[in-house]
């Protein structure tokens, strides 16, 4: 289809390493979820995500409400509010701050919202030295890529890629066993957290009535970046508020049952403004950066509205059958999978990569895991019907759209319909045996589309209607 | 102010709201406690944080609590937080362990190049293998942190069945601290190759004692 | 005697005629009078899910005119099922007048198997088929429609069948309407990830209640020369 990176997508699917890798590893997540939210380990798992569905429902309904109280909590308990309209404010704010703080080195813990606005190489742009600190992100930083998957971003790097990279960057020697790789890697990075001047971290949840963000993450790098520098600034998208910390009960059971599996991920910081007085370590300043880059255009759209619940768990691109096939670098932004295909539309607009949502077999696994259940196959849906909107005097959507205004028609006749059956089946007929390739001159666009991957079963003799009409006649003789 | 503005107005045009406008009625929160014997809740914590690989002792007196630490850090430097509880246990009193600071920048140094750091925890959470811990003049956030060994020493009395308990206990951690922290197991990643390594920034080793 | 109307569906009626008889079969074995209206063409569903909404109202109005006086509608497919129990109400959101014809026929609409268990309240049909089988659980009946026990009850009474299960049993074909002709390399990857899974199996038989996720499936594994056949579920049922 018109725009979707074919060639790309087609180095995918025949590198049979990658593919078993993404395979394998969607396959492994998806079983550690399956293990843990099953009505015998959590009975109330369903009724948790309604709930879930329910706050964030309600939060996003409100969201000039809970961002309001998010920001004079945050103030009242010493911290700083920055309202960003998109990520050139991100950065402006950052680059003063830093400016101001005499500060060149930065640590980032793992923020898919940083991700989004390019904030590395704009920040690298102003003189400064961002680094990843998660081990993935670290990786495809050294790497020059972006994130593989939401949650596992380096997922189809092997060792032996990870062992030249560092050799490259790094200059340590070659290194092929996991286990050591990673100590390189803590080692490299505990210098830079000990001399940073500023820790960057995303947030899983801003909490409205405590004025406190939450970071989730497994290696304790958040914990890192917001304890060792004396500056912490956290970039978070509009749509994180939850009302009350109390909700964290729902959330936090889902997020890391749906992201790897685990009932709780192994660091979780409840962060409330600066250290306090008495208090004897944690940054001396507190900034949270409340980031718009389209949000508010979401919003307004109430039928899709529903694509700011997202809690970016992942669990749907684990559980998709084209992420498992396609890769996480084949989708045109940073958000990949099911999520990206329904968010990428609305932030860049439906017609700058308009193949997206209909890249999708409308399985309905990603809805069936979703933890917040966003419907995400209604969203793909309605995405395309904007598209062929969009679209309509695009020359191939209109040679699609006459297809289908004549498909109409037929199905309103029936005894038209009925003929054109009958000489498709003197085209595809075949007796028993199974088509290998198109006939003659039908070797043309979804014909040849078809007959590119399978075979197409033969037309048969008589359509059902002619049987029926046949087993009537030879009832009532 | 003016961003503030703009971007709060963007919303309300979006919704469809009004400056002040309320919100509607929110869900009541979703908390469930179940009933558990303080046994029980033991039991279920150990075993969910031995799944994790942390390792547990359930100390009978102090002293054994002492013992125990004693025995693990051997000649090895350590720092202690300034909990009352690991000095009532004579903790802080072991010869390689420091304890006692009030300054950041000192605490940074001495946590950076000790082999353990040594905390109590405010709750522990029986269903995920959890501790608990506020920031405060008496718990510090680098001690559970720099080291590459993590040892807690839990009163029995501070185990709750889970979240939804601690979050009906302290409905607003942030009226009590800046920093409350879940740890849930040692430090781990599994970003190469999906292979679990322990270890990678935080403590690649958790022991629990409960006195 | 009671009476049903067959909707069979346009891919049956044009490409696999042998199934609607086989539906045909088992109902009036069970004791059903059967109607087939024969003004019926398709649901709609692949303009709907090309996003051609327009084109997609037209024919989904067609089917509500066919089918407005009839008691109850057994259909051969999970995914035309859900199409009119469900995206129905979508497309006509703004037409009270037909959103008002979609709810009066939602109730009266029946995936076949679903209707044997839950109307006609009948686990065996008499059915006797001796051949070693493994299911594909079609998306849209399995996620639409809550469709997962039914079919593989419904097999377990069928003498001389062994159903092996498949470990991908949930992972989609790859079919996906035009899905399949848009992305042919992701749909193609997509079957050749369940034929490898129905292998595995060693069944000799690949039963579904869709005959559109069995072309997917079927096709692939003759392109692969695999020997394995597919049979929709109306078909096991009606062989004896």
């Amino acid at each position: 289809m018109t725009g979707a990176p074919e060639n790309q997508i087609r180095n995918t699917l025949e590198n049979q390493h990658l593919q078993t890798a993404i395979y394998t590893a969607t396959g492994r997540l998806m079983s550690h979820r399956r293990a843990v939210v099953s009505p015998e380990v959590l009975p109330d798992f369903q009724e948790l995500r309604t709930q879930a569905n329910l706050i964030k429902k309600h939060t996003i309904e409100n969201l000039d409400y809970y961002l309001e109280q998010f920001a004079s909590n945050v103030a009242a308990r010493g911290g700083k509010v920055i309202w960003a309209r998109d990520g050139a404010a991100v950065v402006d704010f950052l680059a003063k701050l830093a400016k101001e703080k005499n500060v060149r080195l930065i640590v980032k813990a793992k923020s898919m919202t940083s991700e989004e606005i390019e904030l590395n190489d704009r920040l690298g742009r102003h003189g400064l030295e961002p680094v990843e600190t998660d081990l993935g992100e670290y990786i495809v930083q050294l790497a020059h890529e972006r994130p593989y998957h939401i949650v596992a971003p380096a997922l189809h790097k092997t060792r032996y890629e990870v062992a030249d990279l560092f050799t490259e960057r790094l200059g340590v020697e070659r290194e092929t066993e996991i286990e050591r790789q990673t100590k390189i890697a803590r080692s490299v990075l505990r210098e830079k957290f000990l001399s940073a001047g500023i820790g960057i971290s995303g947030a899983n949840f801003l909490v409205a009535d405590s004025g406190a963000i939450v970071l989730v993450t497994n290696e304790g790098n958040a914990r890192m970046a917001t304890t060792l520098p004396r500056i912490h600034v956290a970039i978070a998208g509009i749509e994180k508020v939850i009302p009350r910390a109390q909700d964290l009960a729902v959330f936090l059971k889902l997020l890391g049952r749906s992201a790897t599996g685990q009932p709780l991920t192994v660091y979780t910081s409840f962060l409330s403004g600066p250290r306090r007085e008495n208090e004897i370590d944690g940054p001396d300043e507190f900034y949270v950066v409340l980031l718009d880059n389209g949000r508010t255009r979401l919003l307004a759209d109430r039928y899709k509205r529903e694509s700011l619940y997202c809690i970016r768990c992942g669990a749907c691109l684990n559980h998709c059958p084209v992420y498992r096939k396609v890769g996480g670098h084949n989708y045109p932004w940073v958000y990949s999978g099911p999520i990206g295909k329904i968010i990428t539309p609305q932030y860049l607009g439906v017609t700058h990569d308009p193949w997206l949502p209909f890249a999708s077999s409308l399985c309905g696994a990603c809805e069936e895991v979703c933890p917040v259940k966003i419907r995400i196959p209604r969203l793909l849906l309605k995405l395309r019907s904007e598209v062929v909107k969009a679209k309509m005097r695009d020359p191939q959507s209109r040679l699609e759209r006459l297809g289908f205004r004549v498909w109409a028609w037929v199905m309103c006749r029936p005894k038209l319909y009925e003929m054109l059956g009958a000489m498709g089946s003197a085209v595809f007929g075949n007796g028993e045996a199974w088509l290998r390739r198109a006939p003659g001159l039908m070797n043309y666009g979804p014909v040849k589309a078809w007959f590119s991957q399978r075979d197409l079963a033969p037309m048969p003799a008589r359509s059902f209607r002619q049987m029926w009409r046949a087993r009537r006649k030879a009832a009532q003789d | 102010m003016q961003k503030k503005d703009d971007l709060l107005s963007r919303i309300r045009a979006a919704l469809g709201r009004s400056v002040g406008q309320p919100p509607a009625p929110l869900p009541p929160p979703r908390l469930r406690i179940p009933e558990m014997s303080v046994e029980a809740r033991i039991e279920r914590f150990f075993k969910n944080l031995e799944n994790l690989a942390g390792k547990t002792l359930l100390a009978s007196s102090l002293e054994e609590a002492r013992c125990y630490v004693a025995q693990l850090i051997g000649e090895q430097p350590a720092v202690a937080s300034n909990a009352p509880l690991l000095r009532e246990c004579g903790i802080t009193d072991l010869p390689t362990v420091r304890s006692g600071f009030a300054c950041e920048s000192d605490l940074r140094a001495a946590c950076a190049s000790a082999a353990f750091g040594i905390t109590s925890a405010d709750y522990a959470l029986a269903d995920t293998g959890t501790l608990v811990l506020f920031s405060s003049p008496e718990e510090a956030r680098m001690v559970s942190l720099l080291p590459p060994v993590h040892v807690a020493v839990v009163p029995r009395g501070r185990i709750l069945t889970g979240l939804d308990e601690l979050l009906t206990e302290v409905p607003l951690p942030a009226d009590r601290s800046s920093s409350m922290l879940f740890i849930t197991g040692p430090s781990r990643t599994a970003d190469i190759e999906q292979i679990l390594v322990r270890g990678v920034h935080g403590p690649g080793e958790i022991h629990v004692i409960v006195v | 005697m009671p009476r049903v109307s067959v909707f069979v569906t346009c891919i049956v009626d044009q490409m696999f005629p042998k199934v609607g008889m086989a539906m045909v079969e088992v109902l009036e074995r069970i004791g059903y009078d059967v109607d087939f209206p024969e003004e019926q063409t398709c649901c709609g569903q692949p303009a709907f899910n090309t996003g051609y909404r327009e084109e997609a109202r037209k024919v989904a109005r067609h089917f509500l005119k066919v089918f407005r006086d009839a008691e109850y509608i057994v259909v051969p497919s999970g995914s035309c099922t859900s199409m009119i129990a469900h995206q129905y109400r979508e497309l006509f959101a703004k037409e009270p007048e037909w959103l008002e014809a979609t709810n009066a026929i939602e109730p009266r609409i029946w995936e076949f198997s679903k209707f044997l268990l839950e109307v006609a309240k009948v686990e065996d049909v008499g059915a006797r088929l001796e051949r070693v089988v493994t299911f594909h659980d079609s998306c849209h009946g399995l996620r639409g429609l809550g469709i997962k026990e039914g079919p593989r009850r419904l097999l377990s009474r069928v003498r001389g069948l062994t159903l092996r299960e498949m470990d991908a049993a949930e992972e989609c074909c790859g079919f996906g309407g035009t899905f399949s002709v848009k992305f042919p390399e992701i749909s193609g990857g997509m079957a050749r990830t369940k034929i490898d899974s129905i292998l595995r199996t060693g069944a000799e038989l690949v039963v579904g209640i869709d005959v559109s996720c069995l072309l997917q499936i079927r096709g692939a594994l003759s392109r692969a020369g695999s020997t394995i056949g597919t049979m929709h579920l109306a078909e096991v049922l009606a062989h004896r």
